[in-house]
């Protein structure tokens, strides 16, 4: 008879059976190469679903992982997007530097919005990030001198990557580089919430009270997260615009904080591969239903959503956690 | 001067809307903290109830309204002893998450039924028109709209301050566990509330129909109006929502009228200021 392993008695040694990569991590991130050979007539929709998968990881970061229920995170989403467009169309189209100016404008706005951020909790703030979400949208829509307003963006030229590689009508170099993007973020967020600053995130989470008396900081903790998580939305927002040269005010809009809620609530908030399984999953069957009224696909993500909170509280992931718990538990 | 005064008064007869369909939230999130998305689609469903009485069955305006209360009131109640009463205790995210999906599914199904056009009705001729007092015109119909918010109103003040039932939901606001301590059916209490909230909303939504037109999406557009006032007024005062919507109901109407550019810009910007200058919303205590 042979006593379970119990808790790592050290933190740090916690913390690095942690990071250790699991087999299926390792089998998910080769899988995700599969549509170069398997479904090539579906790589460009496989780099929309990395952009939303990168959106998704940013959101997960706040809401997850330091508590922070945001209903206008498309703010950041289209200040990366328009800030590429923007300076693309003043010409300089190098994508990677695109990307980079992109992310770096939604991490000033973040910055700037998170000292507002940090000060609040429950409704007050929900109705914040929704208002400054609102606020963004409208401002994007009246200065149509400068977004062209409803129109969209227009005249995104982007060049070609290293200048050697273009975009393909297949999307051979959109999901190249979004698939690297993605996985280079993920490590990095990875990296990030099993360090200490992850885990007083998750502390915040449980009492942002609390976590002073033990020494973390937590307004200053949730003003970096939310700067972090920021970087993240405007480097997907971004993405778009270097990988598809179209920007519009629906990056901006309330359906598409909706819709980022979705995947992440769907996957598993607080893990770190839910808001990619959401993603992967609501952005196929949105692909599969697309031939259906728009009106009507909003009435099965109503009911997925009323489903998801009364019968799985932690999504598919930690729904597949409690299964696999529960059968270990049986003799 | 007469633009300045029809503009105002035009602006307080939409806040007067707007507190009737938002202070049912504000009482019923003051008393069991629940973020309840859905408030709006119950003000839709009141909408609907009038557009479908009036325009399948030929009733008047007028009879419709009992009606829109009562579907709205009672719809509620089904939802909150189903589906809402098991999340009383759980986060802000669970709570958001199952009523704005609630939400989707009322726009959905609403399209399905009746279309995406906007709906028309024809209310009386005794309610059309305008009053003309010195250079200003007041249209028939918005001070109707007054009367009813401000007799509504008063009811609901009278109600809260002199009857048992309200001093039980004011007790029920002010500390819930208390309230339960000294025998009061804190459960029984809050599912009349809801339902005279909802009811109240879905009252609201019907006299709308004829200030701020009607389609599928209206749950959505006026939840968040709802939101920002409810969060502005702060959560549980009745006085508050009144306030705020009154402040919302001109701010938005003098800003469409002199500064049209700006579009909706202004009473998020008022919303955010508020809330940054008191975070518990102008006569929140919490």
């Amino acid at each position: 008879m042979t006593a379970p392993p119990g808790p790592p008695s050290r933190p740090h040694e916690f913390l690095s059976a942690q990071v250790r990569w699991h087999p299926l991590e390792i089998a998910f991130w080769l899988a995700t190469l599969l549509p170069f050979y398997f479904f090539p007539s579906y790589l460009s929709l496989a780099s929309q679903i990395a952009i939303a998968a990168l959106f998704a990881l940013s959101l997960d970061l706040i809401l997850g992982y330091a508590g922070i229920v945001s209903l206008g995170h498309a703010a950041f989403f289209g200040m990366g997007a328009y800030t590429a467009g923007l300076v693309s169309k003043w010409g300089w189209g190098e994508p990677l530097s695109l990307l980079v100016i992109g992310a770096a404008a939604a991490g000033l706005l973040g910055y700037a919005t998170s000292f507002i951020i940090a000060r609040f909790r429950h409704l007050a703030l929900i109705m914040l990030t929704l208002g400054i979400g609102l606020l963004l949208l409208e401002a994007a829509n009246s200065a149509s001198w400068l977004t062209g307003g409803a129109d969209g963006l227009q005249g995104i030229a982007i060049w070609p990557i290293f200048n050697t590689f273009d975009y393909d009508l297949w999307g051979y170099t959109a999901y190249t580089l979004s698939l690297a993007v993605l996985f280079a973020v993920f490590v990095a967020t990875r990296r990030l919430i099993h360090s200490p600053f992850g885990l007083s995130l998750r502390g915040i989470r449980e009492n942002a009270m609390r976590m002073p008396a033990i020494g973390a900081p937590s307004e200053q903790h949730i003003r970096t997260v939310y700067t972090i998580s920021a970087v993240m939305a405007g480097l997907a927002g971004a993405m778009i615009a270097v990988t598809t040269s179209t920007v519009s005010l629906e990056t901006l809009s309330f359906e598409r904080s909706a819709d980022v809620l979705v995947m992440v609530v769907l996957g598993g908030a607080g893990r770190l591969y839910g808001g990619i399984v959401g993603s992967i999953i609501f952005m196929v069957a949105r692909d599969q239903f697309s031939g259906i009224n728009p009106q009507y696909w909003l009435f099965w993500i109503g009911l997925l959503l009323v489903l998801v909170v009364m019968f799985l509280p932690n999504g598919i992931l930690g729904g597949l956690a409690q299964l696999k718990w529960f059968r270990r538990s049986r003799p | 001067m007469g633009p300045f005064v029809a503009v105002m008064f035009d602006g307080f007869a939409y806040g007067m809307l707007l507190f009737l369909i938002s202070v049912g939230l504000s009482v019923t999130l003051g008393m069991m903290n629940f973020v309840n998305l859905a408030h709006g689609a119950f003000a839709m469903l009141g909408a609907y109830v009038t557009v479908t009485l009036m325009n399948g069955y030929g009733w008047t305006f007028l009879a419709t309204l009992p009606f829109a209360f009562v579907v709205a009131g009672l719809a509620s109640v089904a939802f909150e002893q189903t589906l809402f009463r098991p999340l009383y205790r759980a986060s802000d995210l669970d709570q958001v998450l199952l009523t704005i999906g609630l939400v989707f599914m009322a726009v959905a199904a609403v399209a399905y039924v009746f279309g995406t056009e906007s709906q028309p009705i024809h209310i009386p001729d005794y309610l059309r028109g305008f009053v003309t007092v010195g250079t200003a015109n007041f249209a028939v119909y918005r001070i109707f709209l007054v009367a009813v918010a401000l007799v509504v109103s008063v009811l609901l003040i009278v109600g809260l301050e002199y009857t048992r039932f309200g001093a039980q939901i004011r007790a029920a606001v002010d500390n819930q566990r208390m309230a339960r301590g000294l025998g009061i059916d804190v459960d029984r209490v809050f599912a009349y509330t809801f339902a005279l909230g909802s009811g109240l909303a879905g009252l609201g939504g019907a006299l709308a129909i004829e200030v701020v037109g009607l389609d599928h999406s209206f749950a959505l557009i006026y939840l968040i109006v709802m939101l920002i006032i409810v969060s502005v007024g702060g959560l549980g005062s009745i006085s508050g929502s009144f306030v705020a919507a009154i402040v919302i109901g001109i701010s938005d109407t003098a800003g469409k009228y002199y500064f049209p550019y700006l579009g909706a810009f202004l009473i998020y910007l008022v919303m955010i200021a508020v809330l940054m200058w008191r975070p518990a919303g102008l006569f929140g205590r919490r």
